[in-house]
């Protein structure tokens, strides 16, 4: 909010609260690790009445690679929105718009009551929806708008549910609800309403169709943020939900979940085959990888949901840097044609090897993040004999591999240097690097975050699966 | 941890680090370059002496563990097996560099060349140390990474699409060994190599699975082994400068696929597992096809490269031919080509480079006298090439010797008539380009001829070649001394045989 006031600092500032909320997390981290799950009421009242902050394992993942991404953004966009480039009026915005995010996304992942969780999600649509609107130019603004309605639509369906839910049992807490939940139709009703809310918000397959645009025209650390962590925002709700809110048997609903994650890989991964940009490439590779995701519901095991959960944040920090990447070499460049991109790569090898990297992990090769979670989703198919499933997970990765080396083939032709190239901050390069290599790292600490994940588990009715 | 612990990971890192420094060294700064990668070579060969003197005669395990997954480990680990190929690609890695740094001096991009020549080493050493399947199975995939800027280093359009195929042959590899793995580990629990497998107990109940896993893991590393059907990437892949080819037909990425086979077959597995499984046959027989395919393709090749491409297909398979065999003898057979090969083939590939470098040869039908003009070369050729045919003493004598009667011990005569095939078929392609060589007349000028002051080439491009010919004789003449290759082939053998 002081940015508002103060657009001199104002980069000093976001680095500043970058830090403190760094810390914030890392202090948050080493409680919840020490003693478990952690509930503050606000205000002293609690739940049913007052609001609730809730931390387990989970969420606390989830704010780790939220900090960490979003700090790597920020030092990111202290190169990005320079005066030089970028017109300064639209700059000065990016900041504020952007510590809103922010504050919505952590809220959003300690929230622990889904009216809560209704406010965080719309204030967290509305400054992404800005931010997109950023980049300026007729495109920006078409999905800008685009994107808008979405949300709109997107979060009116979930507040529907809401409502029915809290007519029906006068609570909102999580916890509270999943003990006096019981099938009945206007459970069914809420539950559709909301799951339809979220999966548009998720861009889950047949409902991306929104997604690639909008990621593909906004700033390149705005295309981070909201592939990184935006559509993840809504998966965690809908995480949440089902795990503990709605009624467990609902097992067609999830093979139906499975069947639309895999033709999500699919559609995204032989969509981002056929792109010719590459902004449009990325984004279409996070619908593919979003259907990962999905990929759990219908084996709905410990493993599987260990697998998902970490592609999710393997994911968050590999599309980061391979945006950032697609940033520089765009700002280098002065375009993303993938096939006029030998004059540009060669002479950015950080970047190159920023994108590299992160493609390793989004195909889910070792040693990366990516390709522990999708040991673990093969193990979790093998385990229940969902073989169409494994052909699914591997027919994925060989898809990412082919749009990934499509691109990678160029960093190594031969051409002249073109006659227009822009110097690109050098801290933006390694913000890039850095967060593919924490991508690729995530892969060899794999029992820490897998440790954290057991904290508080939503999901341990089901270990024995 | 113990230092016998910190061993094998030093191995993996000294190579990473180098190759990591060597990126972000400036193209210039080539004394450091050298320096650094001569340094680690040495490093590397040093530890590697250090630990099979542990191994052989203290019965050392060097191992090094750190949690990976959930009960998952990676390991890195020296047995005698991965103390045979991490020598055979230390020593060869040394030599490499030498020749790379003539071969490649004055081209662009060195840096960017050497830093993942130094990561492709990294993997293969990880691959040799690797002590259970996902270790395995991450360097493996790291090897195919590192190897691919590589073969694309040349730059052109044909070096690109090379590249792609052989992208798509060794990902599409990868894939099947990942599900093979992950299969494996769902129904065995564990992934650590052991000698004699770990397996037999899960024969009676999964044995369909077991051989499902078989055919998934052979197919997989079949494409890097180059088997027929999967062998399409290798020619191509001959787009790559010399040094890679070299080291990739020698020691990196052919050799890694067929030491993976060696390790399913022998520590996953279990000879008598497999066999009992009615699984070794079947690949003793893909083998065969494969060695006379190669060889018979071979022989239409007018490109030395390809022709050489060609031969490594089929000197390959002896390896995994002999492992499939299911006999001590004709393992012992396998596991020495694995040496053998390397060693003759690097020297072929070197000498290939240099016709290439010095006069622009590529063609055989341009060979013509060029015994003459470059004696040294045609002497370290004709070494290599008299040794794949197998002519005793040299070092493809003994391997194939051991192959024919390892067959014969387990009654299985028709081997000997693919020995007696090939070697025929590897007289055929190789004998006419020593003789145009050695007796043809040089025709009046070379197609594109340097001087380098008065010797035949330059002596790092030399001097490779020469010593790889010294030891393919060595290893050939004085098979029978300790720490030969066959000895040390005939120590794992026991260890294989009587866990």
């Amino acid at each position: 909010m002081l940015s508002f006031l103060l657009p001199q600092r104002v980069k000093l500032l976001g680095l500043l609260i970058a830090a403190g909320v760094v810390a914030a997390v890392a202090a948050l981290g080493w409680q919840v690790a020490e003693l478990g799950a952690q509930r503050y009421a606000i205000g002293g009242w609690g739940a049913p009445l007052g609001i609730d902050l809730y931390a387990d394992g989970l969420s606390l993942l989830m704010l780790m690679v939220n900090a960490v991404v979003c700090l790597g953004v920020s030092v990111y966009s202290t190169g990005y929105f320079n005066r030089a480039y970028f017109r300064r009026s639209r700059a000065i915005y990016f900041w504020p718009l952007w510590m809103f995010l922010w504050a919505a996304l952590n809220a959003l992942f300690l929230s622990s009551d889904i009216f809560n969780l209704y406010v965080t999600l719309e204030l967290l649509g509305l400054s992404a929806v800005a931010l997109v609107a950023l980049a300026g130019g007729a495109d920006a603004l078409t999905s800008a708008m685009r994107y808008l309605l979405i949300n709109l639509l997107g979060s009116l369906f979930y507040l529907l549910g809401v409502a029915l839910l809290y007519h029906r049992f006068g609570s909102l807490d999580i916890t509270i609800l999943s003990q006096h939940i019981e099938p009945s139709p206007a459970v069914w009703v809420a539950m559709g309403l909301m799951t339809s809310g979220l999966l548009l918000k998720t861009a889950l397959f047949p409902m991306h169709f929104w997604l690639p645009a909008a990621h593909a025209s906004a700033p390149a650390p705005v295309s981070a943020l909201l592939s990184a962590l935006v559509v993840k925002a809504s998966f965690y709700i809908f995480l949440r939900l089902w795990l503990e809110i709605f009624p467990v048997d609902s097992s067609v609903f999830g093979e139906l979940l499975g069947v639309l994650g895999a033709i999500a890989i699919f559609w995204g991964g032989v969509q981002a085959l056929r792109q010719t940009r590459l902004k449009m490439l990325i984004a279409y590779s996070t619908v593919a990888q979003l259907g990962y995701l999905f990929l759990a519901f219908p084996m709905a095991s410990y493993f599987a949901w260990k697998g998902a959960l970490f592609i999710l944040l393997s994911h968050a920090l590999a599309k980061t840097a391979m945006f950032m990447a697609a940033g520089n070499i765009l700002h280098f460049g002065g375009h993303d044609r993938i096939q006029d991109f030998d004059h540009v790569v060669q002479y950015q090898p950080l970047t190159s090897a920023a994108f590299a990297l992160a493609g390793i992990s989004i195909m889910g090769l070792p040693p990366s993040g990516g390709f522990i979670g999708k040991w673990l989703l093969l193990e979790a198919a093998i385990n229940s004999g969902q073989w169409w499933l494994v052909i699914i997970i591997i027919m994925g990765g060989l898809l990412a591999a082919a749009y990934i080396f499509k691109v990678i083939g160029y960093a190594f032709t031969q051409s002249r240097k073109s006659h227009q190239t822009r110097r690109v901050p050098i801290r933006m390069e390694w913000t890039a690097l850095i967060l593919a290599i924490a991508a690729i790292l995530l892969g060899l600490i794999a029992p820490w975050p897998l440790a954290i994940m057991d904290i508080g588990l939503p999901f341990s009715g089901e270990a024995a699966g | 941890m113990s230092l016998n612990a910190l061993l094998p990971l030093l191995m993996v890192l000294s190579s990473l680090l180098v190759g990591l420094i060597i990126f972000f060294l400036p193209e210039e700064r080539a004394g450091i370059r050298i320096a650094l990668n001569l340094a680690a070579a040495v490093l590397k060969l040093i530890l590697v002496g250090v630990m099979s003197w542990g191994v052989f005669f203290y019965g050392l395990e060097y191992e090094f563990r750190m949690p990976l997954l959930h009960s998952q480990e990676l390991i890195l680990h020296a047995d005698a097996l991965s103390i045979l190929f991490v020598t055979l690609s230390t020593i060869l890695w040394l030599v490499t560099t030498v020749y790379a740094i003539g071969y490649l001096e004055d081209s662009p991009h060195r840096s960017r060349f050497f830093g993942f020549f130094s990561l492709c080493v990294m993997a293969t050493v990880g691959v040799a140390m690797a002590g259970n399947m996902i270790t395995f199975l991450l360097f493996y995939e790291l090897l195919t990474l590192t190897t691919y800027p590589l073969i694309v280093h040349r730059g052109t359009e044909e070096a690109r699409r090379a590249g792609r195929t052989y992208l798509i042959y060794t990902m599409t590899g990868g894939v099947l060994i990942l599900t093979g793995t992950v299969w494996l580990h769902a129904i065995a629990g564990s992934l650590d190599f052991s000698y004699g497998g770990f397996v037999s107990d899960l024969v009676d109940e999964h044995r369909t699975a077991l051989i499902a896993i078989f055919v998934l893991l052979i197919a997989g590393l079949g494409v890097k082994a180059a088997l027929v059907p999967f062998h399409g990437w290798l020619p191509q892949a001959m787009i790559a400068p010399a040094p890679v080819s070299a080291l990739l037909h020698a020691v990196a990425v052919v050799k890694a696929g067929a030491f993976g086979i060696v390790r399913v077959v022998d520590d996953v597995y279990g000879v008598e597992v497999a066999a009992n499984l009615g699984v070794t046959g079947p690949l003793a027989v893909l083998a065969g096809v494969t060695i006379i395919y190669g060889s018979i393709r071979a022989l239409f090749q007018d490109d030395l490269k390809r022709r050489l491409a060609f031969s490594t297909i089929s000197q390959v398979s002896y390896i995994v031919l002999g492992i499939a065999i299911a006999g001590p003898l004709a393992t012992i057979g396998g596991l020495v080509h694995l040496v053998h090969q390397g060693v003759m083939k690097i020297t072929l590939f070197f000498c290939a480079g240099n016709l290439a470098e010095t006069l622009g040869i590529h063609k055989i039908s341009e060979m013509n006298g060029v015994g003459r003009r470059m004696p040294w070369t045609m002497t370290a050729f004709t070494i290599g090439a008299f040794g794949m045919i197998g002519v005793p003493p040299l070092a493809g004598f003994v391997s194939k010797w051991y192959l024919g009667l390892g067959a014969l011990e387990v009654g299985q005569e028709w081997v000997i008539y693919v020995l007696a095939g090939s070697s025929l078929l590897n007289a055929a392609y190789f004998l006419p380009i020593l003789y145009a060589a050695w007796f043809k007349l040089p025709t009046d000028s070379w197609p594109d001829e340097r001087a380098f002051g008065s010797g035949e080439t330059a002596w790092t491009l030399l001097l490779p070649a020469v010593i790889t010919a010294f030891l393919t004789l060595a290893v050939g003449l004085l098979a029978s001394m300790p720490f030969s290759p066959l000895h040390w082939a005939r120590f794992i053998t026991t260890l294989e045989y009587l866990p």
